[in-house]
């Protein structure tokens, strides 16, 4: 094997033109972490809801929530990916579906059907979380809310939710880190996000070692930067006298 | 409206059928050697000697935290070249489903190390004390005492990261390999029916895994009750 390394090459101007091949890896990173930090925003608000649908007393409204866990969590992320990018457009109400495909330059449709896909699938894994979070407050929490004539979504609001969410902070960490992850999932429909770029950039420096290697660093380096912040997160929201609370 | 037309389906069948062959394959073979290398890695992470622990330690972190896209693009890029220089083959050899195959179980041998790695932590310390004062080594009572208590314990977590990895396999769709994804692509695409094969293979995947993950609620019960009495 003689293979000839140039890590001189990022700094080479790039096939585009306007830009050089750092200039490429670094608009991809942006993507990726665009559209994680979009996806989470709308994993966390629709997981949390569903999470409390799955603990309220209603059997209509939590078995609409565990359907919906159980279809987010049983298919594959790709396949999800490929249905709303591809079927969902053609499902929908023809004016609908044609505004998205006509009016809509690519890789915004890229990039929407992305983060939707990618925050549905999320929110499955954040509902879990948040239910177990629920389930795991003594019973005492609710009666007494209730006790105190709270009503119900009163006791949610005031009583458990914001104990809830203090005790799943370390989960939710693990999940954030995943949908950075699952993210370079999305490179398959073409949206150049690090991963796709990293593809990009072994096609036009003939370069592969460097520009894997760099792109892998660069997903180490959002994993670390990620777990730093959450720490502190942790640290933050730990309460007293729980297992990992001091 | 959408006009659907599901007649390109039952003549694909037996295609589809390859695919999922393929699929199940890289599934089987990287849970097995998964299972094998994740128990050498947990138990070298809880070795006394350093080194060991810092490489498995190492190995586990950075396969945790990048993508299992990006391992398979270094597998279909990178890997089969070396393989090929290495082995003397000729270019023209097939080595995708080789490459996917070691891609998958090393990427997936990490994130069972971790299971297995709480798996020994959750036997009791006695235990490795009794098997040492009964005169055991460390190999013997981790092979005869530990791991055989620990893996009881491990099974549905174990099943369930093998549900998630039969799902990821479906990203060997990268490499134009025609797992049961694939398949269904390629026959979405010829036909002009991607719509309906890609709902369809997404509602086959959803009765697998939901049906599987039923058997494994179930076993864990099964298992919680034994232990309860």
């Amino acid at each position: 094997m003689n293979y000839q390394w140039n890590w001189g090459i990022f700094l080479s101007p790039a096939a585009s033109g306007d830009s050089t091949y750092l200039g490429w890896m670094l608009s991809g990173l942006q993507t990726t972490v665009l559209l994680s930090l979009s996806a989470w925003a709308i994993a966390l608000a629709l997981g949390s809801l569903m999470g409390v649908l799955r603990t309220v007393p209603n059997k209509w409204l939590s078995g609409i929530a565990s359907a919906y866990v159980e279809i987010f969590r049983n298919i594959p992320l790709l396949v999800q990916l490929f249905i709303w990018y591809f079927v969902l457009p053609e499902l929908l109400p023809a004016s609908l579906g044609d505004a998205f495909k006509q009016k809509l330059d690519p890789v915004t449709q890229q990039f929407v059907s992305a983060m939707v896909c990618l925050g549905f699938f999320t929110s499955a894994r954040v509902c879990e979380q948040v239910r177990s979070g629920i389930n795991s407050l003594p019973r005492g929490q609710k009666n007494a809310g209730l006790a105190l004539g709270f009503t119900l979504p009163q006791t949610y609001r005031h009583v458990l939710l914001p104990m809830a969410f203090r005790l799943v902070v370390p989960p939710l960490t693990s999940e954030f880190l995943n949908i950075f992850k699952n993210s370079a999932v999305c490179s398959t429909i073409g949206l150049l996000e690090l991963a796709a770029q990293g593809r990009q950039l072994v096609d036009y420096t003939a370069q592969p070692y460097e520009s894997f290697i760099a792109v892998t660093l660069l997903y180490v380096l959002i994993n670390v930067v990620v777990m730093t912040l959450m720490r502190h997160l942790e640290n933050k929201t730990r309460v007293p006298g729980y297992l990992g609370g001091k | 409206m959408y006009d659907f037309d599901w007649s390109s389906i039952p003549g694909a069948l037996p295609f589809l059928w390859d695919g999922m062959k393929i699929s199940l394959e890289i599934t089987v073979s990287a849970v097995i050697f998964g299972v094998v290398w994740g128990t050498l890695l947990a138990m070298m992470r809880l070795a006394p000697v350093k080194p060991l622990a810092w490489f498995a330690a190492g190995y586990v972190n950075l396969f945790r935290s990048i993508p299992l896209v990006m391992v398979l693009l270094w597998f279909f890029l990178i890997v089969p070249q070396l393989l090929r220089s290495f082995f003397n083959l000729d270019p023209n050899t097939d080595v995708r489903l080789t490459s996917a195959m070691i891609g998958f179980a090393l990427f997936e041998s990490a994130y069972y190390s971790e299971i297995i790695r709480a798996g020994i932590q959750s036997v009791p310390k006695g235990q490795v004390a009794a098997a040492s004062a009964l005169g055991m080594t460390y190999a013997q009572a981790m092979r005869l005492v530990v791991l055989p208590q620990a893996f009881r314990n491990m099974v549905p977590l174990l099943l369930t990261q093998a549900i998630v990895l039969f799902q990821d396999t479906s990203l060997v769709y990268m490499s134009a390999l025609a797992d049961f994804f694939g398949a269904a692509y390629k026959v979405g695409d010829r036909d002009g029916r991607l719509v309906e094969l890609l709902l369809f293979a997404g509602a086959v995947y959803f009765f697998i895994c939901f049906a599987a993950s039923q058997l494994v609620r179930r076993y864990q019960k099964k298992l919680n009750a034994h232990v309860a009495h």
